[in-house]
């Protein structure tokens, strides 16, 4: 059972004031107020679904007693008129940082990273920080609550928004009259987490997306291996994250990939995060719905673009105009698919713009009945406080707005928010309209005054004939106070008490001789607001999703085809060499027959005459579609996985595809000399992450060598090793450790799980293979001996520059060399980079493959390949292996991809030529039997994408035209990924 | 494997050392190149071609089947292919050897408006990057000072020299000044988003450009008590002796730098990057700007350009008439060895051959101002040309046999080629 303080009895007094009944009372004697109060002939929206008309809402003590169509009104009751009015459950703001210090972000020290975490008795991480209650910060900002109770909001559930683990959040209610005793609902409301390192915090670790991901994973295997009683040490976050995990788990994710990742974070340890979202979710619905997790949205919905300047407007991306113009439509599609979720203020600027985004939403399709669910009795579910927070139901607190009609319409006037039993008034409920036309006798004369504008903030004009008079009026606490100055600067001043019960208007006129008189002015027309926004429900023009939704995305994923190519020059890679005059069939994903004048059935035909047809190419080393690279933060990081980090959306698979790539391993950096494992995935475009990487897909991980794991082109001094030296002891110690590791798990003993040594106790079993950036000799012989020492091979050598040293002791020991064609002298340790390394390793018997580490490059390996034919004349069937089988073979798919073979995947491009020449282009590449780029579809998309982005310019220029606030044009920054981007 | 073995057995005999490639010794005997198919550089070729040369000038480019005597040493260069030498445009080739060693890099120097910074008198002539470039084909480069707003002023050399003196073509040829962005980085330090925004500063930035103009014209016009030895710098650049280099990318940057200098007084403009000149070639056409295109193997700058906009980017300015020469000026020096590749990049998007090849030779001399001597094979011009197995702008056939420059047989062998027998001797040694 969750801790909660004990929301004692309350005392409405009549000083209004809040007093426990075991305190002693010295200011005047105990006095108690058990009246009740009831509001009658309203319009109750108990819940969003259980509406009652002409009802009655009785309260006491500052919780509903009875609502109802009839309900019997003790004695003592005070009543409040309603009729007319609605009455809505008070709205609860899930995500707030109500009352907590925004953090302060802590100021770096020097040049170097930290390395070791700063506090102790807690987590040896310290963006991990469970231990964290935010009642222990929380201060009750009086001034905030009043504008939230002016959005209409009741509850807000707060915590310290810092760090990966973040500790408990506080339930409180907007009761500015109430103390913490009976405001704070629960002080242990929920338990938070993000993939935010702390800005309070200089430890180093983690950089990365993957690595934020690893540590959540191990921070929860610590807590059960804690839980169990088998660590001897006081660790007091641990603690606290097992105290805590029977409260709603929240997780901060922010995009609809991470979305994702939460989710599955959660899925391995039985923990169903509710999930704050992005605003994207409507990109990849089925995914998001898929993870029945319950979300928080945001209405953070962009401004248009301010693109009336053309050159500026180039600019946008026809993205971020899509994201413009469909993101007001999340919250439907979310409710179209049957997603729970909340609303939340968080990422609006203010409550002005989360209203108007609110209003924008429903009229993009979100039911006015979601709405209020989403700030009702959504939120108060998440929290497990639906019997208390959310509805107007019995026993619930009595937190309520009265407003003239529907809360969700623009013209209503929200009048009264009730917390706790509490009033606040935002309007005054009582107040007269006096707007409207009037005959205004002053003094003898008759003007003509015309009030309009706000009921509460009216304007006036005053007219004599057709000539306007200065004139000032003000309306407040039922007084009207008017003034106006005639031509010859003669001031009549007037005020007046506005009467319940007669139009017209009378009273105090002060003439400008200062003598005292009476006014009167006779109402002649009420008034009526005019239809203003008419033109604004004109229907909204929705873009179409693609996928990805971005431009060259497609509006449908491709799918498999029977396709059969006639008459090409098929470069097998195999045995066969390369055929003339030859056909080859693809059906259901697989390659499935090669031959002579095949039939072509229902299979569409490709006139392959004078075109070529190869295997797609493989990348062995790539940093295309990744949200980061390098986990830099420790000098290992088995435990991170670069399948965490998996970008479908980046243009660069495109891109690649166009160049004929169908399949790049995704490597981790090389900011240490223990990597992370990669994410190896066919490039479907289109196709989210999860399935782009590979079923069943072979284990690699990233190793690295040289310049970069010594951290010397980057004048950081602090971190082990800064030698080659250093290099082999830092691998001789997580082998031995992870040998010890696997001896005491495969014993039968308890052990504490830790993913990283999982990791080098796969690579020792011979389950995990390693693809090693390396640069120089030395260092490549000393990483086949260590292997030796522990009795298993290096798979690959990635770069491998001066592999061509070694290539004899690299034969030997049955490794791999995966290496670029012709870079060097970027650094020290390149200078004896040659072109002709390639060849000189292929000569004695290494298998080589060449890769690119580069977006650029990898969209023509075919040209690279072709370098190596160049470079120490390699024949051109061997050279067109190294971007295909070969890689196949280094990656472990050879049995599935890499060549043109019967019962292989369908990973096949259609080439204009030579492959490895520099003139050919690739016309079509195919995976898994599913056209993803196809020369002559791209030529459509390229219309496509100038119309609507056409369009999409029309539309945010008319937005402007109307006055509605735009934000400058910008562009995204695609980081470019080497090994070396930290 | 047998090529392999047969080539080991040729290269055993050579020992292999480290030092750089000796120049060559000025050529002496007349030599002729028969047979070939000539690629005159110039949008021509001569099949069957016979090229002579004597002193460092050619003195005959015709066909073989010209009954001429031959003089000198005949090479028969049957199936073969002769090209003029490569140019590469805006390099800092021999100003820094290794990127990360900052020892090592002398290629651009502290402050903004810099013309009088002279980069020959730092040309390394014994780089091994510079020696790399020769056995791909290319044999003559801008060395070029980079960074700040005008960078300095470059030369050209050609490759094969003791000393930077000797490796002189032209001296001090023109100014190189990059052009400020109208879209900026976003500045994470001071809590930006990392995307691009528009530039608040662009037309401050603009402003200082004319002031400096008006300035350094002013100063020409008078003879100075006092020397200012960046506005003396611009001298040129008025007098049209030597030619003003503006990098920039976008139309707008290119129609306002294009303008500026004009108004400025710069005489001779060479547009040099012209990502988005396709847009404007009508504007450039008029204002008579040969562009230096960014060279083809790069990504599309925008997200929503066509994947091959980099690789059709020259065609379509050659397309519209304008006189196009190629670059790879924003890439590591090394890679230039690549410049061939670059222009056979364009003949996959549809340019005929020879007129990609144009882009190395005929037009970059042009552009560069060296057309009296260099760029193209034809008679009176200087002897720098090589011979190739195959079409030397496709990688597979890029393969020099001979390579010459100023009629001076220059070595093929570089600092990568001796380690590759080095390495391919000790193994078959071992076996």
């Amino acid at each position: 059972m969750k801790t909660r303080i004990l929301v004692l009895t309350l005392f409405w007094c009549s000083s209004f004031l809040f007093a426990q009944d075991y305190f002693p009372q010295n200011d005047g004697v105990k006095s108690k107020n058990n009246n009740y109060t009831a509001f009658t002939n309203a319009k109750i929206y108990v819940t969003p679904t259980q509406i009652i008309e002409n009802g009655t809402l009785l309260i006491q003590n500052g919780k509903v007693i009875q609502v109802g169509k009839s309900v019997t009104l003790p004695k003592n009751t005070v009543k409040i008129d309603a009729t007319g009015k609605s009455i809505y459950p008070s709205f609860i703001d899930i995500y707030s940082d109500f009352g907590v210090e925004k953090p302060k972000r802590a100021t770096s020290r020097g040049r170097s990273s930290e390395y070791k975490p700063t506090r102790e008795g807690f987590y040896w991480n310290d963006h991990i920080m469970p231990e964290t209650n935010a009642i222990s910060d929380y201060k009750f900002d009086t001034k905030k609550a009043k504008e939230l109770r002016e959005a209409g909001f009741g509850i807000v559930n707060t915590h310290l928004q810092d760090g990966i683990a973040r500790g408990t959040g506080v339930l409180v209610a907007l009761n500015s009259e109430g103390t913490d005793a009976n405001r704070v609902l629960d002080d242990k409301s929920a338990q938070y987490f993000s993939f935010d390192r702390s800005v309070t915090k200089n430890q180093s670790y983690p950089t990365s997306l993957m690595g934020t991901t690893a540590l959540l994973r191990q921070m929860y295997s610590d807590m059960n291996w804690y839980a169990k009683g088998n660590i001897d040490t006081k660790d007091r976050s641990l603690e606290a994250l097992i105290a805590n995990k029977n409260l709603t788990q929240i997780i901060e994710a922010k995009d609809k990939a991470k979305d994702i990742l939460a989710d599955k974070i959660g899925d391995a340890y039985g923990i169903q995060y509710t999930i704050l979202a992005g605003g994207d979710e409507y990109e990849n619905i089925a995914e998001i719905k898929a993870t029945n997790a319950k979300y928080i949205i945001p209405l953070n919905f962009p401004k248009a673009y301010d693109v009336s300047n053309p050159y500026q407007a180039g600019y946008v991306s026809l993205e971020d105009m899509r994201h413009w113009n469909l993101a007001p439509s999340n919250p439907k599609v979310l409710t179209d698919n049957g997603v729970q979720y909340a609303i939340t203020l968080y990422d609006s600027k203010s409550t002005k713009t989360f209203k108007e985004n609110l209003l924008k939403a429903i009229s993009y399709g979100l039911p006015k009945t979601k709405a209020l669910e989403a700030l009702t009795t959504v939120p108060a579910q998440i929290l497990g406080k639906s019997t208390e927070i959310g509805s107007l139901q019995s026993g619930s607190y009595a937190n309520f707005l009265i407003a003239s009609g529907d809360i969700f319409d623009k013209k209503t006037t929200l009048y009264e928010n009730w917390v706790q039993g509490q009033k606040s008034v935002i309007n005054d409920i009582n107040l007269k309209d006096i707007r409207g036309d009037y005959n205004l006798t002053v003094d003898n004369t008759t003007y003509e005054l015309n009030i309009t504008g706000d009921l509460s903030k009216p304007k006036a004009t005053v007219k004599l004939d057709t000539t306007k008079l200065t004139s000032k009026i003000k309306y407040s606490n039922d007084w009207l106070d008017l003034s106006f100055s005639t031509k010859n600067d003669d001031l009549y001043r007037m005020t007046g008490l506005v009467s319940k019960t007669s139009d017209n208007l009378e009273g105090r006129l002060i003439l400008p001789t200062g003598k005292e008189t009476f006014f009167k002015a006779i109402k002649t027309t009420s008034f009526s607001e005019k239809e203003k926004d008419k033109k604004e429900n004109k229907s909204i023009k929705l873009m179409p999703i693609h996928y990805p939704n971005i431009g060259y995305g497609y509006t449908t994923k491709p799918t498999q085809e029977t396709i059969l190519f006639k008459n090409a020059t098929v470069w097998t890679g195999e045995d066969a060499g390369v055929l003339k005059n030859t056909d080859v069939l693809i059906k259901n994903g697989k390659i499935t027959k090669i031959g002579t004048n095949l039939n072509a059935g229902n299979a569409k035909l490709v006139d392959a005459t004078g075109k070529h047809v190869t295997a797609g190419i493989i990348d062995e080393h790539s940093h295309i579609a990744l949200l980061s690279v390098n986990e830099s933060g420790q000098n290992s990081s088995a435990e991170v996985t670069m399948e965490d980090a998996v970008n479908s959306e980046d243009m660069n698979i495109y891109r690649n595809l166009a160049g004929g790539v169908t399949t790049s391993q995704l490597l981790h950096g090389s900011a240490n000399p223990i990597g992370g494992r990669s994410a190896i995935i066919k490039l479907k475009w289109g196709e989210s992450a999860d399935k782009m990487i590979y079923n069943n897909s072979p284990k690699f991980i990233k190793f690295a060598l040289g310049e970069n794991v010594k951290q010397s082109n980057w004048g950081s001094y602090s971190r082990f090793p800064q030698t080659r030296m250093g290099v082999e002891q830092v691998y001789m110690n997580y082998f031995q450790r992870g040998k010890e590791y696997d001896a005491l798990k495969k014993s039968g003993k308890p052990y504490r799980y830790d993913e990283e040594m999982e990791v080098i106790a796969e690579i020792l079993n011979g389950e995990r293979f390693i693809s090693c950036h390396s640069y120089v000799q030395s260092e490549i012989n000393m990483l086949m001996k260590v292997a030796d020492k522990f009795d298993f091979k290096i798979n690959t050598f990635t770069h491998i520059l001066e592999g061509y040293k070694v290539a004899d002791k690299m034969a030997k020991h049955g490794v791999g060399g995966s290496t670029f064609s012709d870079w060097w002298a970027y650094k020290y340790e390149v200078n004896d980079a040659i072109p002709y390394n390639a060849a000189i390793m292929h000569s004695q018997g290494v298998t080589v493959a060449i890769n690119s580490d580069d977006r650029e490059m990898s969209r023509r390996l075919n040209q690279e390949a072709g370098k190596i034919v160049k470079y120490g004349d390699v024949s051109e069937e061997e050279a067109w292996k190294m971007v295909t089988i070969n890689p196949a073979k280094l990656l472990h798919l050879d049995d599935r991809t890499g060549s043109i073979k019967i019962g292989k995947d369908a990973d096949v491009v259609l080439w204009s030529g030579h492959p490895l020449s520099v003139y050919a282009r690739a016309e079509k590449t195919i995976i898994d039997g599913a056209v993803y780029f196809d020369i002559e579809k791209d030529q459509q998309q390229r219309n496509l994408i100038q119309e609507e982005r056409n369009m999409l310019i029309n539309m945010m220029l008319k937005e402007k035209e109307s006055g509605k606030p735009t934000q400058k044009p910008t562009k995204k920054h695609n980081e470019e990924f080497h090994c070396d981007t930290l | 494997m047998k090529k392999i073995l047969y080539t080991l057995l040729i290269f055993s005999f050579i020992s292999v050392g480290f030092a750089q490639q000796t120049p060559a010794k000025k050529q002496t005997e007349a030599i002729t190149i028969e047979g070939a198919t000539a690629h005159l550089g110039n949008g021509k070729i001569i099949e069957n071609s016979l090229i002579m040369f004597e002193n460092g000038k050619l003195t005959f480019v015709g066909s073989a089947n010209m009954r001429i005597a031959r003089k000198g040493t005949v090479i028969n260069a049957k199936d073969k292919h002769i090209y003029p030498g490569f140019i590469a445009p805006a390099k800092s080739l021999g100003l820094v050897e290794v990127n990360a060693v900052r020892a090592s890099d002398d290629q651009d120097e502290i402050g903004e408006m810099i013309p009088h910074i002279r980069s020959i008198i730092a040309y390394n002539a014994e780089s091994k990057v510079v020696e790399s470039m020769r056995p791909n084909g290319v044999l003559l480069a801008q060395v070029t000072p980079k960074g700040g707003r005008i960078s300095g002023t470059s030369s050209i050399v050609q490759f094969d020299a003791w000393n930077w003196e000797d490796a002189i073509v032209k001296e001090d040829d023109g100014i190189h000044m990059h052009w400020p962005n109208y879209f900026r980085q976003g500045r994470r330090r001071a809590g930006e988003e990392p995307g691009y925004r528009p530039n608040e500063k662009y037309s401050e930035e603009l402003d200082k450009i004319s002031v400096f103009f008006e300035n350094a014209l002013a100063y020409s016009k008078a003879t100075a008590k006092e020397l200012n030895p960046a506005f003396k710098a611009m001298n040129g650049v008025f007098e049209g002796s030597q030619k003003f280099y503006i990098y920039a990318n976008g139309e707008k940057e290119i129609i306002d730098a294009i303008t500026i200098a004009k108004e400025g007084g710069a005489k001779k403009i060479v547009l040099v990057g012209g990502y988005q000149a396709y847009k404007i070639t009508n504007f450039l056409k008029e204002n008579d700007i040969p562009v230096l295109i960014n060279f083809t193997h790069t990504l599309p700058e925008f997200e929503d350009d066509d994947y091959n906009l980099p690789y059709k980017n020259p065609k379509l300015l050659v397309d519209a008439g304008l006189i196009v020469g190629l670059q790879n000026a924003s890439v590591s020096n090394f890679q230039t060895r690549n410049l061939p590749f670059y222009a056979g990049q364009i003949v996959g998007q549809g340019l005929d051959k020879e007129v990609a090849l144009q882009l190395i030779t005929g037009n970059n001399a042009k552009i560069l101002g060296i057309d009296s001597d260099y760029g193209t094979l034809e008679v009176g011009k200087s002897a720098t040309l090589f011979i190739s197995k195959g079409d030397a702008l496709d990688m597979r056939t890029n393969l020099l046999s001979k390579a010459y420059i100023d009629g001076r047989d220059i070595s093929l062998e570089t600092h990568q080629t001796k380690l590759w027998k080095r390495y391919m001797n000790k193994y078959e040694g071992t076996k």
